[in-house]
């Protein structure tokens, strides 16, 4: 169920360059389970910024109440975000949203692929994959070295490829260069991360169950104002639009026009 | 009587607080947060007589205390919203304001005929205002004659009272006001949102995919309360207030300027508990101002 609550900030760190990690603890953890979904934050009191942020849950911690969020603070309300310090209180609203479904399959691989701050959600659901018996392949592309995260926490939980545009870290090049070279034995594929990221490895998966999260401006978060749809593909879909908010932001491969 | 209750042409309002067009959807959303029936009325998501996608996006952005928006009325089309949208709010005790939109004055006319015959319909409010679609919407609302006729004709075919809803993209919103008061409407529901631009700072270009786009949020509060207290002074038919209210004091204000009942925007997308908290914290300011009825406050602006 959606719930609002001031959650308290238990941690918040940066993690690479305008790259940051929250936790927040309070009731609506209770509320979470889905990997994918997000929470609609607000930054300050006031009006100023006006609207909500939204950002995908990283991971939760339902014993301890608490659960995380990594985000890029590059406009004015995440760079206020930013300087939100524990012990201080943030109005959250969720969690919102469809998330990954957590499916198994014979073939036990999955590839996980995410794109810059795309990433973060992954990690809770390659931990909720591997909880059911999957072994998901890690496949995260970032712009440079500087803002690489969280590599050692994917390399914990599986096999991990980092990629960077300007081969600063790991292999040179894009997400699909990776996924060319590797064997397509895979049950399913899960990808956050970009528009022309999401457009690519759908292609370049073709024929594979998929799942693609997006990310597109939004106002209320929960489907009322209309500001974040996108077309759909008919023939497969039916209906003539989604909201990414409230239908998504996870859709299977294929429904989205990309 | 309630201290909230509030009586309009067609509609018994439990209290003055009813979310505004476009910002509400068809109430579906807001239904898995709390009951309905609570809400003084509910003012649905503009109807046409077709189906409409909408605008590209990107539809909104933030400005400093506002947002814009194109949205574009999208909408499921006027069989859809009778058929569906409006048999599920039925559900409700809640009485329901049909936003009516269109391109040509038959459009309007076709709308406002079918859609006032669904039971829970209690009032029409004419979306001639709208400043996001190219054709219709906002070329009724900047011309006194063609708002008259346009009232008029809808007039003649709703079972159910009829608002408009101006727009503050005029000169002189008066003239507005008087002239669809003269064309037989019942009332007026004002101020849709300020056109306004906002540019990418990086390209030069325009952040919204349609360039242009309504402004709202608290940002636009003054000129609302400006407006409602200038067409209050001119016309006999009563007001639905907004623009920018958020906070319970914002009601106060509106109600104070001329308007005898209070409609929250953009509010709902920052807080979607927003209209059920303003309700609950109204007697309690209605106490600090020592006033018994929220009646009491409509027009004090006006008072020598």
């Amino acid at each position: 169920m959606i719930k609002q609550e001031l959650m308290e900030v238990v941690d918040q760190r940066k993690l690479a360059r305008n790259i940051f990690e929250m936790t927040l603890s309070g009731k609506l953890v209770d509320e979470m389970g889905q990997p994918g979904q997000f929470v609609h934050i607000r930054v300050a009191g006031g009006n100023e910024p006006l609207l909500r942020r939204p950002i995908s849950i990283s991971s939760v911690d339902k014993e301890k109440g608490q659960f995380t969020v990594i985000y890029r603070a590059e406009g004015k309300g995440t760079i206020t975000l930013s300087s939100r310090k524990p012990g201080e209180h943030v109005d959250v609203l969720g969690p919102l949203g469809n998330g990954f479904p957590v499916k198994t399959d014979d073939t036990q691989k999955v590839f996980l692929i995410g794109g810059g701050i795309g990433v973060p959600p992954l990690y809770e659901l390659s931990k909720q994959l591997i909880d059911v018996g999957m072994k998901p392949i890690h496949i995260l592309g970032f712009q440079s070295e500087d803002v690489v995260f969280y590599e050692e926490k994917f390399k914990e939980l599986g096999e991990t490829f980092i990629v960077t545009v300007d081969g600063t870290t790991g292999d040179k090049g894009f997400v699909t260069h990776v996924i060319d070279r590797l064997p397509k034995d895979i049950g399913s594929y899960y990808a956050c991360g970009p528009m022309p990221m999401l457009k690519a490895v759908s292609e370049q998966l073709e024929g594979i169950e998929g799942y693609l999260s997006f990310e597109e401006r939004m106002g209320c978060g929960i489907g009322a104002c209309f500001a974040c749809v996108c077309k759909t593909n008919q023939e497969q879909d039916g209906r003539e639009y989604v909201k990414i908010c409230s239908d998504g932001p996870v859709f299977k491969a294929g429904v989205v026009e990309l | 009587m309630s201290r909230l209750q509030v009586e309009l042409p067609g509609l018994s309002l439990k209290n003055p607080i009813m979310p505004a067009s476009g910002c509400f959807g068809f109430g579906k959303e807001f239904a898995k947060l709390y009951d309905l029936s609570q809400l003084g009325a509910i003012m649905i998501k503009a109807t046409t007589v077709e189906t409409r996608l909408g605008n590209p996006t990107p539809r909104v952005a933030e400005t400093p205390s506002g947002m814009l928006n194109a949205i574009g009325l999208q909408n499921p089309g006027l069989k859809k919203v009778v058929d569906e949208e409006l048999t599920w709010l039925e559900q409700f005790d809640v009485p329901i304001i049909a936003n009516v939109a269109g391109t040509l004055l038959e459009d309007y006319v076709e709308v406002a005929k079918a859609i006032s015959l669904s039971p829970n319909v209690k009032a029409l409010e004419l979306n001639i205002s709208c400043p996001n679609v190219k054709l219709g919407g906002i070329t009724f609302g900047t011309d006194p004659i063609i708002a008259k006729e346009l009232t008029a004709a809808v007039k003649a075919v709703s079972s159910v009272p009829v608002y408009v809803k101006l727009s503050p993209n005029v000169t002189d919103i008066v003239s507005i006001a008087k002239a669809v008061e003269e064309g037989g409407a019942d009332g007026i529901t004002m101020i849709n949102t300020l056109i306004g631009m906002r540019l990418d700072t990086k390209t030069g270009k325009p952040v919204i995919a349609n360039g242009t786009g309504g402004l709202s949020g608290p940002a636009v509060k003054p000129v609302a309360i400006r407006m409602v207290y200038e067409v209050s002074k001119h016309v006999s038919i009563p007001i639905i207030g907004m623009g920018g209210v958020s906070e319970v004091e914002d009601v106060i204000d509106f109600l104070s300027a001329g308007a005898s009942a209070v409609a929250v925007g953009t509010a709902n997308f920052v807080d979607p508990f927003i209209c059920p908290k303003l309700i609950e914290e109204l007697p309690a300011k209605l106490d600090e101002l020592r006033i018994e009825h929220i009646s009491e406050l409509i027009g004090r602006s006006h008072r020598v």
